[in-house]
């Protein structure tokens, strides 16, 4: 069995709202919002990195567990904007951690990587004990903020998440996941060395909302729950759209589904575990229902995974940067 | 009603207007469905055509254009009464 036991997060101090950024893109701030739902969206400072951003998240985590990080038993680091093709940053957090000798691996998977991670931990912690997800991301860095590039340009955001597993005890057991991939779309969405990022957003909508809503009625028939009993449906923050018709298609009211896309933009795998140490922050007694965790991205790489209450609730009630 | 007056008839009801473009005409660029009313349009041809369209043909480009999704349809619709067709392929009859 595996329990989760705390979330946490970094977001970068600048702000970078949707005036700021029409005027790069050549559009309309009014636009951005309209399409997309977002706000505002945070940039990473020049000397911050994926590995410093993820270690302020993993330290804010470990901190509403609490833990101590000489307990982590394996870090896994989900990160597809880092600043080199290897070693990427799952090491040098671990290092930023002062935890050197634990195994640190790194998941390229892009928006569905921190989901995975979580997945992958939930298998791992009656093994390896206290399992550390870090998700991490500077995406301003991977898109060009130029007209051309203009729909991609106005999505993403910089920050990182965090998640701790463990093997005994927590606010909420990990009861299922599930997972899948496709990757005959995998030219959908796309990062090439030395090239900004690209997206196809009309493909990666059209199987988005598809496939998304069916992994997680997936899930929950499986589980015997039903959509209407679940507290909350934590999602990767891509489009605000696109979360109002996963709760459409699944017929649940759409203020179920915890969003906060508006102030930070896609975060692509951190997005996920930001949005769950918001979520956390805002309800830090035990959970009164099954949890659902879900995120779709490139690869295409997507799932869900389902939390319910089980044992007596930890702590985990602050969340780092500037939210 | 044939086919392309059916098609006609889910893009207006999605678009909230009458087409006014041609039906090779890109139906994106030209503003008349965005990504998310694609994707009802693809619920609605489902529907009323009574076809399962698989993940493997949600691509934008099947459904770009009048002309190109009445062909998917008909395909679909071929498809349906001989199973062992396989999906339709682009570069379908323009117009």
């Amino acid at each position: 069995m595996a329990y989760l036991q705390a979330f946490g997060a970094y977001l970068p101090d600048r702000v970078v709202d949707n005036h700021e950024l029409s005027a790069q893109v050549g559009t309309e701030a009014e636009w951005i919002l309209r399409a997309t739902g977002i706000v505002e969206r945070r940039f990473a400072a020049p000397d911050e990195s994926v590995a410093s951003l993820g270690i302020r998240a993993a330290k804010n985590c470990l901190e509403n567990a609490p833990l101590p990080a000489r307990d982590i038993g394996l870090l896994l680091a989900a990160c597809s904007s880092a600043e080199r093709r290897f070693p990427g940053p799952a090491s040098a957090i671990a290092a930023g951690l002062g935890i050197q000798g634990v195994p640190a691996i790194d998941l390229p998977i892009a928006s569905a990587g921190s989901l995975f991670g979580m997945a992958l931990a939930a298998h791992l912690a009656p093994a390896y004990g206290h399992v550390l997800v870090v998700a991490t991301e500077v995406m301003s860095r991977v898109v060009e903020r130029h007209p051309a590039h203009r729909d991609t340009a106005i999505l993403f955001g910089d920050g990182a998440g965090a998640c701790l597993i463990g093997p005994q005890t927590g606010f909420a057991e990990i009861r299922d996941s599930l997972l899948a991939s496709d990757g005959d779309f995998a030219e959908a969405l796309h990062l090439a060395p030395d090239a900004p990022l690209y997206m196809d957003g009309r493909t990666v909508i059209l199987q988005a909302a598809r496939k998304l809503p069916r992994a997680i009625t997936g899930l929950l028939e499986r589980n015997g729950i039903l959509p209407a009993a679940v507290q909350v449906f934590l999602m990767h923050q891509a489009n605000l759209n696109l979360i109002a018709r996963v709760a459409q298609t699944l017929a649940v009211p759409e203020d179920r589904f915890f969003c906060n896309i508006q102030r930070y933009g896609n975060t692509s795998s951190a997005s996920l575990l930001i949005a769950a140490a918001e979520w956390r922050l805002q309800h830090p007694s035990p959970p009164a229902g099954p949890l659902v965790f879900a995120a779709f991205g490139a690869g295409l790489h997507w799932g869900a995974l389902l939390a319910a209450p089980g044992t007596p609730a930890n702590s985990g009630i602050t969340v780092g940067g500037a939210m | 009603m044939n086919h392309q007056a059916r098609i006609i008839e889910i893009v207006e009801r999605l678009s909230g207007k009458p087409l006014s473009i041609g039906p090779d005409e890109s139906l994106f660029e030209s503003g008349v469905l965005d990504s998310f009313a694609l994707t009802d349009m693809i619920g609605a041809l489902e529907k009323e055509f009574s076809i399962r369209i698989p993940d493997s043909d949600l691509t934008p480009r099947k459904f770009e254009s009048i002309a190109r999704i009445d062909a998917y349809v008909a395909h679909a619709l071929l498809r349906a009464a001989s199973p062992t067709l396989g999906t339709p392929r682009m570069g379908m009859p323009r117009g």
